[in-house]
């Protein structure tokens, strides 16, 4: 069996949404580079909708592979859906990483949570309220 | 195209060795402890093989064993080593900190029954200091082992200095000679070495068959029980193919190796300088003092995995000492034994080509790096923080 699905080496030969957004509304790097994986993802939100998404990955090929699917999952989509997106659902997407590289996909997770974080602190009209019990 | 850049890691056979195996694997299939013809003519070829390895390295053929391969060489003859010394109370082993791991993990296991172990320091061009290894000896130090060439970068290790002072000391001394052996002179009278492992499969012999060298003398524990072949220090019915052809390939690595090392030498030069083009790369381990065949680099703000898949994407087998390629989060001991800082160490690249490599495909590797390096920094994070001076370029 060869260390990656079709579809990993897929999004890491190809890789979606590459680059910067210079005038995003939300950035969040996470990793480093000691360990050798560092992710920064751009977003740009527009009424509640991530209307564009960019990616910078230091990192092996599981690493751009679950940043460029990371980006494909959440572009487009509603802010409150990208909260929820989790590293299996990455993972999933990519038909499965390898046991140890699964913390590729959990930086992916990290990496937009906290894009989104940034967003909120910018914005924080923005931040959804909790319900009130 | 089609480069095999990873003869560090193995080698193809060669025509010579596989035609010096077939026979043992159809017509000549006796066991070499049988009494009947095809039998005897089996165990002449393992003791023909014996003497012509020990030729070769200049030593006796009471002297050579056969084994699975340079590990199990390797673990022989620390695990005997230490035996020797425990015997007078000597408990202490001096290796290197950029040993392969047949060697580092046999000393660790040492080390949790009460052995001592020191490992020399290498500095920055990948050699230890024999000064140092001086200083290291000690009343109960019972064998130095440090490797004769060094797997990942190359270097050389001054071994004739080294045996000279541990005969000095009276202290055994090993040499994991894997990546030597074939491709660059290894005499063990000349370099007073005391214990020596090889591999075939680093000299385009077949896998899964080694030689350990012990000096007369020297008594070996066994690693593996059963019965009496190899005069008692390695049961299991020889590998009498894989023997033939690690014979027959020895010779013929050794009597074509100044043409090769040559030829090696002129592709090494070559891809150093080609790839030295590449800003904020640099040269792991000394330039002299290395191995003919190896080249290893690092590249600031790039992961070694993702430039071996897309090398391999343009037909280029090569290596790397990542910790993306290692399975472990820590990149190459190593790289980090020569001062690269984890950031760094884990881009780096080792090419190891054949003497067959041709200049087309030495150009065609150095511009494929490049362009993959070149490639891969366009979106590395770090690559652009150290572009804009938010990090500082440490290469």
């Amino acid at each position: 069996m060869a260390l990656y699905s079709e579809k990993v080496m897929d999004h890491f030969r190809n890789p979606r949404n590459v680059g910067v957004i210079e005038d995003a509304d939300g950035v969040g790097e996470v990793g480093n580079a000691k360990c050798g994986d560092i992710m920064k993802m751009y977003l740009k939100i527009d009424d509640g909708t991530i209307t564009d998404v960019k990616f910078e990955t230091f990192g092996c090929g599981s690493a751009i592979a679950s940043s460029s699917m990371a980006t494909e999952l959440i572009k487009g989509k509603p802010v409150t859906e990208a909260m929820t997106l989790t590293n299996k659902a990455v993972a999933e997407a990519l038909d499965g990483l390898p046991d140890y590289k699964m913390h590729c996909s959990v930086l992916a997770e990290e990496a937009i949570q906290n894009a989104l974080e940034d967003y909120y602190t910018k914005n924080p009209d923005q931040r959804p309220q909790k319900n009130e019990e | 195209m089609k480069i095999y850049a990873d003869n560090a890691a193995t080698t193809r056979m060669s025509r010579t060795a596989i035609d010096a195996m077939l026979p043992y694997l159809d017509e000549i299939y006796g066991n070499p402890s049988s009494l009947y013809s095809d039998g005897q003519r089996a165990k002449e070829v393992i003791e023909a093989a014996r003497k012509d390895i020990a030729q070769v390295i200049n030593a006796d053929p009471r002297e050579i064993i056969f084994t699975s391969g340079g590990s199990e060489a390797d673990n022989q003859a620390i695990l005997s080593a230490a035996a020797i010394g425990q015997k007078t109370g000597k408990r202490h082993i001096i290796s290197s900190s950029i040993e392969h791991h047949a060697v580092l993990h046999t000393l660790n296991k040492l080390e949790k029954l009460g052995f001592e172990i020191t490992l020399l320091p290498v500095h920055e061009n990948g050699i230890v200091r024999t000064d140092e290894l001086k200083a290291a000896i000690r009343e109960d130090t019972s064998l130095v082992t440090i490797m004769f060439a060094n797997n990942e970068i190359g270097t050389i290790q001054p071994i004739k200095e080294i045996g000279e002072i541990c005969r000095a000391h009276k202290v055994l001394f090993h040499t994991d000679a894997v990546q030597a052996v074939g491709h660059i002179p290894v005499d063990v009278a000349e370099y007073n070495i005391d214990l020596l492992s090889a591999s075939a499969h680093k000299f385009h012999g077949a896998k899964g068959v080694g030689f350990l060298y012990a000096k007369k003398g020297i008594r070996l524990s066994s690693l593996i029980e059963g019965g009496a072949q190899e005069r008692g220090r390695r049961a299991g019915t020889e590998n009498v193919a894989g023997i033939s052809a690690m014979a027959a390939a020895l010779k013929e690595a050794v009597a074509n190796m100044e043409t090769s090392a040559a030829r090696l030498t002129a592709i090494r030069s070559r891809l150093i300088e080609g790839l030295s083009e590449i800003p904020h790369s640099a040269l792991n381990g000394d330039i002299e003092n290395r191995l003919p065949s190896n080249v290893s680099f690092c590249f600031e703000g790039i992961e070694g995995e993702a430039l071996l898949l897309l090398l391999d994407d343009k037909g280029i087998a090569a290596s790397s000492g990542s910790a993306c390629t290692s399975g472990s989060l820590d990149p190459s001991h190593v790289l980090l034994a020569i001062g690269r800082v984890h950031d760094v160490a884990h881009g780096s690249l080792r090419l190891t080509p054949g003497e067959d490599t041709t200049d087309e495909e030495v150009e065609y590797i150095i511009q494929a790096v490049k362009d993959v390096v070149q490639y891969l920094r366009s979106f590395s994070p770090v690559w652009r923080d150290l572009s804009s001076g938010k990090i500082k370029h440490i290469l």
